[in-house]
């Protein structure tokens, strides 16, 4: 399954306020692809949310009360591992930003090298680059801007993925373009973020894929949105799902029958 | 330019229903970023070059009263003026008095982002001078009472069959059965109409890409060769610029060029470069008589020594918004005022405030892409957070929106507090989403008016994951 | 205050934060002084012959004609003949460079030479380049009597003799000579690149040539001499 054994490497999961509150699988598949790893997970329970919605919404007072006991809760673990482009940018790259000098400055710095988004940790650091895991069908996989321009995720998930037998990549056009979901810009302004994840499903169509794949619940769960909003029977899941072989929970947007 | 940025919203509105707008738009996206793909892969010094150009930038603007002064002392050598204009009003009248000393009647006029600006155009026809846009984009836009709505291409938006219905209107001394259905055609009879004008004019006015401050010389890059038309042909050539178009030298401009065109139409050069300085010399055959640079301030040098600073290292080549999902979605009329997209967002509330400009920041995903194409790296969504904590401090967003962030950033702190909320909330929310999906939500109305909202599996994973830690607890012991 | 000092001093204070005024002005003169070079792109750095070999495919892609002749003798001849190619009148208009000037125009005595500024009339313009710069296919002309800028603007064709020996490599090289001529600090009043015919894609994004400047750009490159 792996290349190396690490020893006793500790990751803290991050595991995001939207996966926490929507979509728990999410998490549970994380832990599961990350002790298959050889790393023991610990979920501490101090963590709430990355910041990101006071911190985009310029509140900067409460996303550095927030970053603060983040970085308590998590910097004495060996790895900080996060099944989202868009928190783990926000721990790694804007963590830091917030804190000019000083011991915050330090502290944040120290934290956020240690700091990944799942599927770049396995295949970076981890050294894994095939899963044992059988999901027939053709898959597409949308990347979210935040893990692709802040932490260069684009090679790392389809490497994981090429290995899952039986699956086929169906790539989109367009596949690095935004979805419109950007947290509160899809509910500040609806009809553009509208637009945007209209032409979006489109790609998703014209790429004849059944099953729509991100790293990033709140990119999903936009898309998913609009997917079934449409009529469409396009299947969307968190890529970390299919790579755990955990498919057997409904599809995001989805109940049991 | 009349300000409708505060509309933004409505305009956004009206640009989605637009399928005309729509349509014209797909141009931007395959044309543009396209090109600019291609040209940026055949060239491989091209990201060093990049960093070239933002560091010429920063060492400008980090000495930009003693660059201008140097630029200055050489345009006046060379046998120029320069006029320093701090506001808008300051440069129109500037430019009506040169207008004026020469009984100018009619104006011809390069593409000027800056000239909209200032709004020249409306106060030289109201004082009498006839300003004729050379540039067929700016040209064709004059002919509608627009405004542009791309700083490269201006009239983007529009359809051929637009612009031949304007010149049929318009250039009634033409044949009414003469045959307009092919782009070329329009472009000949463009052509035929603004040549005469060139001829007619007293003063040319063009803006200015980059001001040299080795040599004292104004710079404009164009397709077309009309700013070139525009400033021999005339007794006159006036330069609009705003103070942050200043490079140090010709070396330094040579890597700006590099990357201008190239980020802009994915050409490696325009077609004409144009370095002007000074008027004619004794024994030019032609060439202007006169001399005037314009620089603009305007707002800018506020932005200096502020976070907003690295705002002004912008060249205008228009990749950002080629680039922006927004702007590909909205067209750059909706931004409301003279620079659309992602640099509009930026430098529209440093120049007319945040009070009007408020939702220019605030409409974007963020999601990087205008920032992964900027010839100079300018952080363009850092700027726009920037805009969005200023306003978020003056409290000028929505009152509601404000309360629902203290709330979720009251729980988001409070840890055990958030763990009760949402292992109570989630649940009861979950129950509702009986077939895993929300057609209508209260609260979620912007979310719920396009899309279903997925409902939440049953538990929060954090109470399901201390129980099965627990379990494993209890199964140990 | 005026708006110069207005402006200026709201400069001053805000960059005061750094280095003391004489620093900086020192710096700033030193800089402009030694203009130092950056990136400079491997693409012209090329042997004389494939240097030129690429200006010509440069030139063609961005829908310049380049005709390339033996000496400059073969100049008028190839002027001509473009002239009769295109059914055009046999005139152009040229201005007094001197190694156009010294070119054999008697060999084609029905061609009628205008010189001085260009008019809107003229239909041909001929000009001899300063250089041409292989990195992009473009030739580089400058303003006064040898060449009016008219001459590169208002007649539909321009027809632009360049050496092959004043082929270049980019920009920067041009820079440099343009220092040499004009002398440090100073320039002609006009100095044009030009990298193909005048174009747009103004109405619906679609390439056309001809917009305001000439609609054909052809280089005649004298390999000789």
């Amino acid at each position: 399954m792996n290349q190396q054994t690490p020893q006793s490497r500790r990751v803290g999961l991050f595991v995001t306020c939207l996966v926490d509150l929507f979509r728990p699988s999410i998490g549970f598949a994380s832990v599961k692809l990350l002790e298959d790893a050889g790393y023991t997970v610990d979920v501490p329970m101090a963590q709430t949310c990355c910041g990101q919605p006071a911190y985009n919404s310029g509140d900067r007072e409460d996303t550095i009360a927030i970053a603060r006991k983040t970085i308590e809760t998590f910097e004495d673990y060996d790895y900080i591992v996060a099944p989202s482009g868009s928190c783990a940018g926000m721990l790694k790259k804007h963590y830091p930003a917030l804190f000019k000098d000083g011991d915050w400055a330090e502290r944040a710095k120290a934290f956020s090298a240690k700091v990944y988004e799942l599927t770049s940790f396995l295949t970076d650091v981890a050294g894994v680059d095939h899963v044992d895991v059988v999901h027939p069908g053709s898959v597409t996989y949308h990347d979210s801007c935040s893990g692709l321009r802040e932490l260069g995720i684009r090679e790392q998930p389809r490497k994981l993925l090429k290995s899952v037998d039986g699956l086929e990549i169906k790539e989109m056009p367009e596949s690095d373009v935004c979805c419109g979901f950007g947290g509160t810009f899809c509910v500040k302004y609806p009809d553009i973020s509208n637009r945007i994840v209209e032409d979006k499903t489109d790609s998703i169509r014209q790429s004849g894929a059944k099953t729509l794949l991100a790293g990033d619940l709140g990119c999903l769960m936009n898309m998913a949105g609009k997917l079934q909003r449409q009529g469409s029977d396009v299947e969307v899941r968190h890529v970390a799902e299919v790579l755990a072989g955990m498919c057997d929970t409904p599809a995001i947007g989805r109940r049991k029958d | 330019m009349e300000i409708r940025s505060p509309a933004f919203k409505e305009n956004a509105r009206a640009a989605l229903d637009d399928p005309q707008l729509r349509h014209a738009l797909e141009h931007v996206k395959s044309g543009f970023i396209v090109k600019r793909a291609m040209a940026a892969e055949a060239l491989p010094e091209f990201e060093k070059l990049r960093d070239s150009s933002k560091a010429i930038k920063d060492e400008t603007l980090a000495n930009l009263d003693k660059y201008l002064e140097a630029y200055e002392t050489k345009v006046t050598e060379s046998g120029g003026h320069v006029h320093w204009a701090e506001s808008a009003a300051d440069a129109r009248d500037i430019i009506l008095k040169i207008c004026q000393s020469v009984g100018a009647k009619t104006v011809t006029k390069g593409k000027s982002m800056i000239s909209e600006e200032i709004e020249l155009n409306d106060f030289l026809e109201g004082n009498g001078v006839q300003p004729v846009e050379t540039d067929l984009g700016e040209y064709i836009i004059q002919l509608r009472g627009e405004h542009p709505s791309h700083i490269i291409a201006p009239a983007v938006h529009l359809a051929r069959s637009q612009v031949e219905a304007d010149f049929r209107r318009v250039h009634t001394h033409l044949p009414v059965d003469r045959d307009l259905t092919e782009p070329v055609t329009l472009l000949s009879e463009a052509r035929k109409v603004l040549r005469a004008k060139y001829f007619q004019a007293d003063v040319g006015i063009t803006g200015a890409n980059f001001l040299v401050a080795e040599t004292g010389t104004s710079v404009i890059v164009t397709n077309e060769g009309n700013g070139d038309l525009t400033q021999i042909l005339p007794k006159v050539h006036i330069v609009l610029a705003s103070i942050e178009k200043i490079v140090p030298t010709l070396s330094d401009l040579s890597q700006v060029l590099r990357v201008l065109a190239r980020s802009a139409t994915g050409q490696d050069m325009s077609v004409y470069t144009t370095l002007s300085t000074g008027p004619r010399r004794a024994g030019d055959p032609d060439g202007p008589e006169q001399y005037h640079v314009v620089l603009l301030d305007n707002g800018r040098s506020s932005m200096i020594g502020t976070e907003f600073q690295e705002m002004l290292r912008c060249i205008r080549c228009g990749a950002c918004m080629n680039h922006c999902p927004v702007y590909h979605a909205v067209g750059g009329h909706t931004y409301g005022w003279v620079y659309p997209g992602p640099m509009g967002s930026v430098l529209t509330p440093s120049l007319i405030g945040v009070d009007k400009a408020g939702h220019l920041p605030n409409a974007s995903t963020f999601c990087g892409r205008c920032e992964a194409v900027c010839p100079v790296r300018i952080p363009l969504p850092k700027m726009m957070r920037h805009w969005r904590e200023r306003e978020f401090s003056r409290r000028l967003n929505p009152a509601t929106q404000r309360y629902g962030l203290k709330a979720w950033a009251f729980f988001a702190r409070r840890p055990r507090l958030y763990r009760l909320a949402t292992s109570i909330g989630i649940p009861v929310l979950s129950l509702f989403g009986g077939r895993g999906r929300f057609k209508s939500l209260p609260l979620a109305g912007g979310w719920t008016r396009h899309r279903d909202m997925p409902a939440p599996e049953g538990r929060t994973f954090m109470q399901e994951w201390k129980q099965r830690e627990a379990q494993k607890q209890g199964a140990r012991i | 205050m005026s708006g110069r000092e207005a402006i200026l001093n709201r400069l001053r204070v805000a960059l005061r934060e750094g280095k003391d005024d004489a620093t900086r002005e020192q710096a700033v003169q030193a800089r402009i002084a030694a203009a130092p070079r950056g990136v400079v792109p491997m693409r012209g750095r090329l042997p004389d012959d494939d240097r030129v070999t690429l200006f010509c495919a440069m030139a063609q892609k961005v829908s310049a004609t380049v005709e390339r002749v033996g000496s400059s003798a073969n100049v008028p001849g190839a002027v001509a003949a473009y002239l009769r190619q295109r059914n055009l009148p046999a005139r152009v208009r040229m201005g007094a460079d001197a190694r156009l000037g010294a070119m054999p125009w008697n060999t084609e005595p029905s061609l009628e030479i205008d010189s001085g500024r260009a008019q809107d009339e003229d239909l041909a313009g001929v000009s001899h380049a300063i250089a041409g710069i292989a990195e992009t296919g473009t030739v580089v002309l400058h303003s006064g009597q040898d060449n009016p800028t008219t001459v590169n603007f208002l007649p539909e064709h321009h027809l632009v003799v360049v050496r092959a020996k004043d082929i270049v490599g980019d920009l920067e090289t041009v820079f440099d000579q343009v220092r040499q001529t004009f002398g440090k600090g100073h320039m002609p009043r006009t100095l044009n690149f030009i990298t193909g015919p005048s174009r747009s894609a103004d109405i619906e994004q679609t390439l056309l040539l001809g917009a305001h400047g000439p609609r054909a750009l052809h280089v005649i490159m004298v390999d000789g001499d």
